[in-house]
């Protein structure tokens, strides 16, 4: 029962980083195209300045629960895939201080680089992100002891012995990427106006017309690369209502995006990706990381969990941390509603 | 090298530059609470334009800090993950709380406090403040929190796959060790922002220019100066001192540079440790103090590191000693500066002093050699244990990462902390040279008009 509320609790904050830091990321790979001068570039900046920072904290504040919950997991995971990792933290570090810092420079070139710093950054950010998620969902290569050290490529195919990248988490990292941008792209419809806002809310179409097409393509490709990924689905088929809710959030987006209801649309999204990530979650379950070196060596829920006392005691402060998190979050987007300012004194 | 010796490098170069920044946000989140205080007590626009620019500072700083700090997170398992599976549901759940306790709050009220005063109450503003500086103290207690159950684990106990559990959740969170660390490094932190605070100050008086400000910053980085220094040292030190030396015997002894055990151990205060011949060389030495500083009494026994098995000396001993002789003497300074500041504050004369002036411009970076060697003191002295007692540091990297590669990755690390470093040196260089009057509208903003 602790194992299946702590799964759950995990996927919750994962849930909670993607939608959240998903929107500043894509608007990070969108920015670049979007914005044509510098006043268009600072809006669209504004618009996530006050909160990614906030939004990133769901990834440490998920980490840490791994952390505790799962140190097995934690362990094996973290160092196994040590090299994408420490890219990703690198990746990390430049994108928060290229954003920070082209507010203080007034340097053109300099500005212009730092932007390009920060797209690049949020682009190799998703597809990174995208791509791990595969790698889980496809299954690394565990020793007996539960461990394993991927490294970055072998010959693309996802056997047993594939690298972080083959063409199974290629195509994960793309759907992130192409999922993020269209995220962030509604969330400008939102915070700014003018050609702007009309500019996000036309590139919606074509990257609508992507992330069907990769959706599709992923949930082909994950039910060959790894079946037993519908076992979940077959046990209890009213879980099938998740990929409905995919399909219907999808409609959502395209539908009100049309119907120019941004803040709805936005919000569309938002489940789509729940969709998407609780849909992995239950294909693993009660698996957290598969063995492609055998099913023997998965580790799973009952090896990984930490002591019972531990779980219990981390109920009780973690479900009133959240809550309180949570209230700090919609306080802060409360403040911060509507049209992002652009003659904020401060940075 | 070895891959073991790769990993503490990991984590120890990481480490120490991430905390350059958490101690000055910690201590300045407190001085712009006092700003903001008497701002909104007196209506005085001069101490909110003051208490702006502090929180611009603060803003870089805690960008960089944050930065900086994912990766600590990360390296546990990434670097040390033998560590982490066996103690993650110990160490996990403060870590944890650091995120969901801190973090949040911290980031909610930093975006309102620097972006959101145009939307919010003066009231408000102030309050964002506050929950910024309890949000920044309550993250440092987390760290200290976990470092302590490493220094002097409590109120655990082992499942039967070797992990270690929580017993009892108060009981970790006041672990007594973490409690005097807590106090101690806590006012470190407030060192290292009101020395960087009255640096600043002293450097716009030395420079003859925003000379209101200037006498904000001396006055109020003085007297929390004074107030810090003094606290540091008694009773937080003097307390957490006498702690480590009855439960850490081998590290107060190679800290100290105490060879053999003595009855009325004197205190060396310069000297050079010898681990091949066992003693000190050249030293100058205090006799009976060490015996009085630990034990309140001249006589009393001082347990040396003759009655520790060898394998148990903290394995970079003379790095120990100096690192620990650094912090104190340093301390020492502190002290002797804030006491002549802050009398030359009270007859007035503190803003003529160009001597004095240039001594506060010049002490900033101290606080922060200060605090970085305190730490390694800390962390050296638990040497050769990750979880002191129970687990040695041998047996607590991630063995599948190859030496090779965490020197890859180390080197990677140089690098990009080397860049930000000069970045971080360029926006506060900047911002010190733009002051706290409201900016002339820069050049870009024409474009948005």
């Amino acid at each position: 029962m602790m194992g299946f509320i702590w799964f759950w609790l995990v996927a919750v904050m994962i849930v909670g980083y993607v939608v959240l830091d998903g929107f500043d990321l894509g608007v990070g790979v969108l920015h670049l195209f979007l914005a044509r001068n510098e006043a268009e570039r600072k809006a669209t900046l504004a618009s996530i300045g006050p909160v990614w920072d906030g939004n990133e904290v769901w990834l440490l504040a998920g980490g840490g629960t791994l952390y505790f919950a799962f140190p097995l997991l934690y362990a094996s995971a973290f160092s196994g895939f040590y090299l994408p990792l420490m890219i990703v933290l690198w990746l990390l570090i430049l994108r928060g201080v290229s954003l920070e810092l082209r507010n203080h420079i007034d340097v053109g070139v300099w500005r212009a680089l730092l932007d390009g710093l920060f797209g690049v950054a949020s682009a190799l950010l998703t597809i990174f992100f995208g791509a791990a998620l595969a790698n889980v969902l496809r299954g690394v290569p565990l020793q007996v002891d539960g461990y394993f050290f991927l490294p970055l490529w072998t010959n693309w195919q996802p056997g047993p012995h594939p690298g972080i990248l083959d063409w199974y988490t290629v195509i994960g990292g793309l759907l992130a990427l192409v999922a993020l941008t269209l995220h962030g792209a509604l969330w400008l419809t939102i915070k700014t106006s003018g050609e702007l806002a009309q500019r996000a809310r036309g590139i919606v179409t074509p990257l609508w017309f992507m992330l069907a097409a990769l959706t599709v393509i992923s949930l082909v490709a994950t039910i060959a690369v790894r079946p037993a990924s519908l076992d979940n689905y077959f046990s209890y088929p009213v879980t099938f209502v998740v990929p409905v809710g995919v399909i219907a959030s999808m409609a959502g987006v395209w539908l009100l995006n049309r119907g120019a209801q941004p803040v709805k649309a936005f919000l569309s999204s938002c489940l789509y990706l729940f969709f998407m990530l609780a849909g992995a979650c239950w294909g693993l379950y009660p698996t957290l990381l598969p063995a492609t070196t055998g099913t023997d060596r998965d580790i799973t829920l009952s090896r990984a969990i930490s002591g019972p006392h531990t779980l219990a005691v981390g109920l009780v402060w973690w479900g009133f941390g959240m809550a309180l998190a949570i209230g700090y979050v919609v306080f802060v987007y409360g403040k911060f509603r509507g049209k992002a300012d652009l003659n904020t004194e401060a940075h | 090298m070895t891959a073991e010796l790769i990993h503490r490098l990991h984590f120890a170069f990481t480490v120490t530059f991430h905390y350059l920044f958490p101690q000055l946000t910690m201590g300045l989140a407190l001085l712009i609470v006092v700003l903001k205080s008497v701002a909104l007590k007196t209506g005085s626009e001069q101490w909110d334009r003051a208490a702006r620019f502090w929180g611009r500072i603060f803003g870089i700083n805690f960008v960089f800090g944050v930065v900086t700090g994912i990766p600590m997170e990360f390296e546990f398992g990434t670097n040390w993950a033998r560590f982490s599976q066996l103690s993650g549901g110990v160490i996990g759940q403060p870590l944890a709380m650091e995120g969901v306790f801190s973090f949040f709050l911290e980031s909610a009220f930093l975006g309102l406090f620097l972006y959101g005063e145009k939307r919010i109450s003066k009231w408000m503003h102030w309050f964002s403040a506050v929950m910024v500086f309890i949000g920044s103290w309550i993250s440092g207690f987390f760290i200290i929190v976990t470092d302590a159950w490493m220094q002097h684990p409590v109120a655990f106990d082992r499942l039967p796959n070797g992990q270690f559990q929580v017993l009892s959740f108060w009981q970790l969170l006041l672990n007594p060790w973490g409690l005097l660390q807590y106090a101690h490094n806590m006012t470190g932190a407030v060192v290292t922002g009101s020395f960087v605070m009255a640096a600043v100050g002293a450097f716009y008086l030395l420079e003859g220019r925003m000379m209101g400000y200037a006498r904000i910053f001396l006055k109020v980085g003085v007297i929390a100066g004074l107030i810090a220094s003094i606290v540091i040292i008694f009773p937080t030190g003097d307390l957490h001192g006498k702690y480590v030396a009855r439960n850490q015997p081998a590290a107060i002894a190679a800290m100290e540079g105490l060879f053999k055990t003595e009855d009325g151990a004197g205190m060396v205060l310069i000297g050079q440790p010898n681990e091949e011949t066992g003693q000190i060389d050249n030293p100058i030495v205090v006799n009976d103090a060490l015996s009085f500083l630990i034990y309140g009494t001249t006589k009393a026994e001082v347990k040396g590191l003759d009655q520790i098995p060898h394998d148990q000396w903290p394995t970079a001993l003379p790095l120990l000693f100096y690192a620990y002789h650094i912090m104190a003497g340093l301390g020492t300074w502190f002290v002797l500066l804030m006491i002549v500041s802050a009398f030359l504050l009270w007859r007035q004369r503190l803003y003529q002093s160009r001597l004095v002036l240039w001594a506060l411009l010049l002490s900033f970076p101290l606080p922060y050699i200060a605090n970085t060697a305190g730490w390694m003191t800390a962390e050296l002295g638990r040497q050769p244990w990750l979880i002191y007692g129970l687990m040695r540091t041998s047996e607590g990297y991630s063995n599948t990462v190859s030496a090779s590669n965490g020197l890859f990755t180390l080197l990677g690390f140089m690098g990009i902390y080397s860049l930000l470093g000069l970045l971080f040196t360029v926006l506060i260089y900047r911002e010190i040279s733009c002051g706290p009057e409201p900016k002339p509208i820069l050049a870009d903003a024409s474009i948005t008009n």
